[in-house]
């Protein structure tokens, strides 16, 4: 497999070398602390202690640190609630975002310049931190799992990308289905939903990633540590040492080491998002970046 | 304007199909059209409640706002929260801490995804060039939390780095928590966690030049070194000096979760920027009026850094953000 055109002759080896140890290097920087995490949250005790602290690859596994994990009552908790708010979330703003471009991307119909300015306007401006809390607080929504999902359902960007590729869709399929005697409603389900499918797949995977990384919201918005939901609580038990918070005081029982209790922590934290990457890239270059340019 | 480009172009209507639909009556397009309007309305809600009425509520910047009493009871006072906040020093240190995190990003990270790029665009085996892709995007992805504490798992107190070094009788350094090294620390966390994601953009201009203004520079004897700068960066440069104008419009916004979730650890002296600074004032202090001028301060500086850096490349015979 080599693309490199004939005229650029050969290229010279020293070059070629230095070229790879870089990317190696670039690569090994992002892996290695992912391997780390992962490799010391499965790592037992003893070979953690021997190692003084971490392990880069373990001799034998163990899931004490993720068993005590899920025995801990906020952390399992905060894993649920991170869930939810993600499905419920995305579903609610994949389905604003699909109707909001399928309803603004028809040239001709009513109000259609005026409304797609008002959401093109939101890309200019970005209202400021306090007044969006004050909002918030007004409809009632603080300490409740909407301030989480509605503030930020609908961004104007994935709007703009998912129109993009509905108007790409052929006329004749809309002409086709207006002439069967379709409704609007019924055209998006029969004709614009199965045509869209990879775009609308990238973007509710893009907002997913978003709500379930979410962590300025539920600070900013939930009072009660109850509700937090996993990032945050990650953030008590990984940037505040308080993993000791979560330890049992069972007789005979001897807890996992905190380093390796932290560390599946961020493991699983990181789980979802290296679950669904593979499908993130596998659309992103061709789906997001064409749908970005063609607008 | 950027907006305006990014329109579709497609299929525009014949000139007759246009006049016959305008002149249908407003209400029978109205009776046609209410399907779509009602798709529409959700996401217009939602922008106008969370988006537009904020913009409005800025207004009390110019208040002096007491919750209690909402935006109709509170008093206006005019530029007095502006001249409290002019005369506070914590104010001043965290606009010198924003600019000052702005310039170490814009001189040590903004070249680094154009490297990268440049670098990638010469990896001749796909197969290599799309593992490597996959790999330097990940770290986008993850959130700041996962972020930060990968860093602390790594160059922490008791992270690998000094576990290594204890080991080894070395003494141990302090990265996490040396507030003198703090913005460094910053950048560095920011280049790892966005330089590949960055790269895409710049691939994507790179691609988009002419293969032939290669095949024509090396038969003229240009070696690998003479295309990149003859050919390759010529062609990078309109991308560059966008993103160059983009980055500037949001020299105000540095890493407002990457700072809060690390700030702590040494202090608000050298941590504080201005929207953690308007978020210490506001919801944890309640001085909303300070807070949001402070913010509404912050939303016009970026807006005239945007267009005067957009005038600066017109100056310089670039196009910018949005043509003249």
């Amino acid at each position: 497999m080599n693309s490199r055109p004939v005229w650029l002759g050969k290229p010279k080896p020293i070059a070629v070398a230095l070229k790879a140890l870089a990317l190696v290097l670039i690569c090994a920087v992002v892996i290695f602390p992912f391997l780390v995490v992962i490799s010391t949250s499965l790592a037992t005790k003893q070979q953690i202690d021997a190692n003084g602290g971490y392990v880069i690859w373990p001799t034998e596994i163990s899931f004490e640190a993720y068993k005590q994990i899920f025995n801990g009552t906020q952390v399992s908790r905060s894993i649920v609630i991170s869930v939810g708010v993600t499905a419920v979330g995305t579903a609610f703003s994949l389905a604003c975002t699909v109707l909001a471009a399928y309803g603004l991307s028809r040239r001709q119909s009513l109000f259609q310049r005026g409304l797609l300015s008002f959401v093109l306007f939101t890309l200019l401006f970005a209202p400021g931190m306090i007044p969006v809390y004050l909002m918030v607080k007004q409809l009632g929504m603080l300490n409740t799992y909407w301030s989480l999902i509605i503030p930020t359902a609908v961004s104007a960007f994935n709007i703009v990308i998912v129109r993009g590729f509905i108007q790409a869709i052929p006329h004749e399929l809309f002409d086709a289905a207006r002439m069967d005697g379709a409704g609007e409603w019924r055209i998006l389900r029969s004709v614009v939903l199965p045509n869209s499918k990879a775009v609308v797949a990238v973007v509710g995977l893009f907002i997913a990633v978003g709500y379930w990384n979410n962590y300025f919201g539920p600070l900013l918005y939930l009072n009660d540590t109850e509700m937090w939901p996993l990032q945050l609580v990650m953030r008590t038990f990984v940037l505040e040492n308080n993993v000791t918070s979560n330890a049992q005081a069972i007789p005979g029982y001897v807890a996992p080491p905190a380093q390796s209790v932290q560390m599946a922590l961020v493991a699983i934290a990181t789980l979802p998002i290296l679950c669904v990457y593979p499908f993130l890239t596998k659309h992103m270059s061709k789906g997001m970046l064409t749908g970005a340019i063609k607008g | 304007m950027a907006v305006n480009q990014t329109l579709p172009r497609v299929n525009p209507p014949p000139e007759n199909k246009l006049s016959a639909q305008r002149k249908m009556p407003f209400l029978s397009r109205l009776w046609r059209d209410s399907p779509l309007l009602v798709m529409v309305a959700p996401a217009v809600i939602i922008l106008l409640l969370f988006t537009y009425i904020p913009l409005l509520g800025s207004v009390i910047a110019f208040m002096d706002y007491v919750p209690f009493l909402g935006f109709t009871g509170s008093e206006w006072v005019g530029w007095a929260n502006f001249s409290s906040l002019f005369s506070d020093t914590a104010f001043w240190n965290a606009l010198w801490n924003t600019a000052q995190i702005t310039f170490l990003q814009i001189v040590l990270f903004f070249p680094v995804p154009i490297v990268l790029a440049v670098l990638l665009n010469t990896v001749a085996m796909p197969l290599a060039k799309r593992f490597v892709q996959s790999v330097i995007y990940l770290p986008h992805f993850l959130s700041w939390v996962i972020i930060v504490a990968l860093f602390q798992q790594i160059l922490g107190g008791n992270g690998v780095l000094n576990r290594f070094l204890i080991t080894h009788g070395l003494t141990p350094l302090e990265i996490m928590s040396n507030p003198d090294t703090f913005k460094l620390l910053l950048t560095t966390q920011a280049i790892w966690k966005d330089a590949g994601w960055g790269t895409i953009i710049f691939l994507a201009a790179i691609a988009a030049i002419n293969p032939g203004l290669y095949e024509a520079a090396t038969i003229d004897g240009a070696g690998a070194w003479q295309r990149f700068w003859h050919v390759t960066l010529p062609g990078m440069r309109p991308i560059i000096v966008l993103m160059l104008i983009l980055r500037l419009g949001d020299a105000l916004t540095v890493g407002f979760e990457q700072i809060l979730l690390q700030r702590d650890a040494v202090g608000p002296g050298a941590a504080e920027v201005l929207d953690t600074f308007t978020y210490f004032n506001g919801v944890v202090d309640g001085s909303w009026g300070t807070a949001t001028a402070a913010g509404l301060l912050k939303g016009v500086v970026s807006l005239l850094l945007v267009l005067a850096a957009n005038k600066l490349a017109h100056r310089l015979g670039e196009e910018g953000v949005y043509r003249r």
